[in-house]
């Protein structure tokens, strides 16, 4: 006990320690991708750090499919620190010392900002399946109602892995003037057809799940918990890498053998592994949520409407661009942040591209990593340095 | 070992595009987007020099040059760099087409075999020479083609390369005074300016 004690006080005085998020309701009309208007919008977000006198200190972290505004420091009920406390803290690479970082659950999303579990004002009840189809650039559009709310006028930086570096580089498209620098980790231009097929195993499952009554199960009390929970089983293999998988389940058993004359059934620990993980995440994600946001992933193509040509779309960039991939994510391959890099080399953007060496597939980017820790602290810091004028 | 190669950014249109392939820890990029205003970037393999590079604000991409340069588009870059890196690639006549492929010009440097010390080393001990400036055992060193500055320009007449300018760089006092008259024997470092 008094091991967890000081376990966890290690952490606090490691991390941006207890953390409050905060919520803010949103009265400029979000008029979304799709047409649709959203005439107000509710966003829980939280922040590390202050806020420097020029304004010039923010960076902001885009959270991916099933991210939220908690990326540093404890709740108190929870012995979990952030998503991203590995990278968030006093001293860690992106410093709460000297940067004030925002991050923000957004809309679509299941952790208090406006999402298909809240309320439609028109009916009063669940949004549910009627939640209108989300691009990445209404997360965009969404997040710069948030920065004109905390008295941001540019971002320092934007920072993201997965779908969050989506979010990075259409910051970079749509608001040229509103960011100095975009960190864009372990992600890509557009998905693959292999990837969008994931996403529709994953919906497809979900929507099969007889709980989910189209969509309208909040209305019926019911949960689609065996749906959502398969929907991550499937999602989660394909964020680790095989080698990963290997080193640490193999062919490892949970329960019975597989001795001949034994009739006791057998459970690999990838099994026990997997069905756990698929459970914890049904208990608090949202089906639609995971429906919709699957969506907006497969819809993300960056240069569509720039003639499908990235270098075209990259010209209207005027920041700089730190592009990071590892080495074993088959998700969003090296390949796919090596495209990213070569159009804005084309495009004539100051850009730097790391690929860091790393067996734990996709999930690398929220992992500790000597070397990518080093990397992206080393870029930052230099950043900092040029905001509080030291040569 | 280190000559001091400054005087290749006269060679460097202001403000131009400049590709340094093999950039180590970015202070020559450094130096050119300071004084030359360039838009540079470099490649590099040790994660050591990138670090260092990203730390300067240096534009450096990780590559394998051993994966080749195909990434980058014909004529994509004004100038593009390499300085001691020819001798440890497998194939350095291919290397050269490249970077006069994608740079309208090409700066390359590298040891001169034809050095009188190495030559010594070969002649009077009668084992692959290890110097200051080829410091390494014959059975672990990244440099793979030993070549004086007479074959580097014996390739480029036969590859229809151009030499724009050349530099001839030693250490020390008789060397530097000698240089002028044995070239080949009293250079160390070989800085070539070319174009196709």
């Amino acid at each position: 006990m008094s091991l967890e004690t000081s376990d966890k006080q290690k952490d606090l005085s490691e991390s941006v320690g207890w953390v409050k998020p905060q919520k803010v309701l949103i009265e400029q009309p979000l008029k979304l991708a799709c047409g649709v208007v959203l005439p107000s919008h509710t966003l829980v977000y939280e922040t590390y750090g202050k806020l420097n006198k020029e304004c010039s200190n923010a960076i902001l972290i885009c959270h991916a499919l099933s991210g939220n505004h908690h990326a540093a420091g404890f709740y108190k009920e929870d012995p979990k620190p952030g998503w991203w406390d590995q990278y968030i803290g006093p001293g860690k690479p992106i410093d709460s010392n000297r940067f004030f970082i925002v991050c923000v659950n957004n809309i679509g999303s299941c952790f208090g900002s406006t999402g298909p579990a809240s309320d439609n004002p028109d009916t009063g009840k669940p949004f549910g399946a009627n939640f209108p189809p989300l691009r990445a650039r209404d997360w965009v559009e969404s997040q710069r109602l948030l920065m004109a709310h905390l008295n941001i006028d540019c971002w320092a930086a934007v920072v993201g892995g997965s779908l969050g570096g989506m979010q990075a580089m259409r910051w970079s498209l749509e608001h040229p003037d509103k960011l100095q620098h975009a960190v864009v980790i372990a992600s890509s231009m557009k998905l693959t057809a292999q990837n969008i097929a994931f996403n529709e195993i994953a919906r497809k499952a979900i929507k099969s799940d007889a709980d989910f009554c189209d969509g309208n199960y909040l209305q019926e009390n019911k949960i689609p918990h065996r749906g959502l929970a398969l929907a991550r089983m499937i999602g989660h293999v394909t964020y680790l890498s095989d080698e990963l998988m290997g080193q640490k389940f193999g062919r490892d058993l949970k329960a019975g053998d597989l001795l001949q004359g034994k009739t006791e059934p057998v459970e690999f620990q990838i099994e026990s592994y997997l069905n756990y993980q698929g459970d914890k995440f049904s208990d608090f994600f949202d089906a639609n949520s995971y429906i919709l946001i699957t969506k907006m992933l497969d819809y993300f193509d960056l240069a569509r409407e720039y003639n499908h040509d990235p270098v075209a779309a990259f010209r209207h960039a005027k920041c700089k661009f730190l592009v990071v991939s590892f080495s074993s994510d088959w998700r969003f391959s090296p390949a796919r942040s090596r495209e990213i890099t070569d159009a804005l080399i084309a495009a004539g953007k100051d850009v730097s591209y790391i690929a860091i060496d790393s067996d734990h597939g996709h999930d690398a980017f929220l992992l500790p990593n000597q070397r990518y820790q080093e990397a992206l602290g080393g870029y930052l810091s230099r950043l900092a340095d040029q905001l509080e004028g030291v040569q | 070992m280190n000559h001091n190669i400054d005087f290749i950014e006269q060679w460097i249109e202001p403000g131009s595009r400049v590709l340094d392939v093999g950039c180590g820890d970015g202070a020559l990029l450094a130096s050119l987007r300071d004084q030359r205003k360039v838009l540079g970037y470099g490649l590099e393999i040790d994660p050591k020099s990138i670090g260092s590079c990203l730390e300067k604000g240096v534009n450096v991409i990780e590559h394998d040059l051993n994966k080749g340069l195909k990434n980058f588009a014909d004529q994509s870059f004004d100038t593009v760099l390499m300085t001691h890196t020819l001798q440890a690639l497998r194939y350095p006549h291919l290397v050269l087409d490249e970077i006069l492929r994608i740079g309208g010009k090409g700066i390359v440097t590298f040891p001169n075999f034809g050095n009188w010390r190495t030559r010594a080393y070969l002649s009077l001990r009668g084992r692959m020479p290890v110097t200051k400036q080829l410091a390494y055992q014959w059975y672990d060193t990244p440099n793979i083609h030993f070549f004086t500055y007479a074959d580097f320009e014996a390739l480029c007449k036969e590859r229809n390369i151009n030499i724009l300018h050349r530099q001839f760089l030693t250490h020390g006092f008789p060397d530097r005074l000698l240089k002028s008259v044995w070239p080949n024997l009293f250079t160390e470092t070989a800085v070539y300016h070319l174009s196709r």
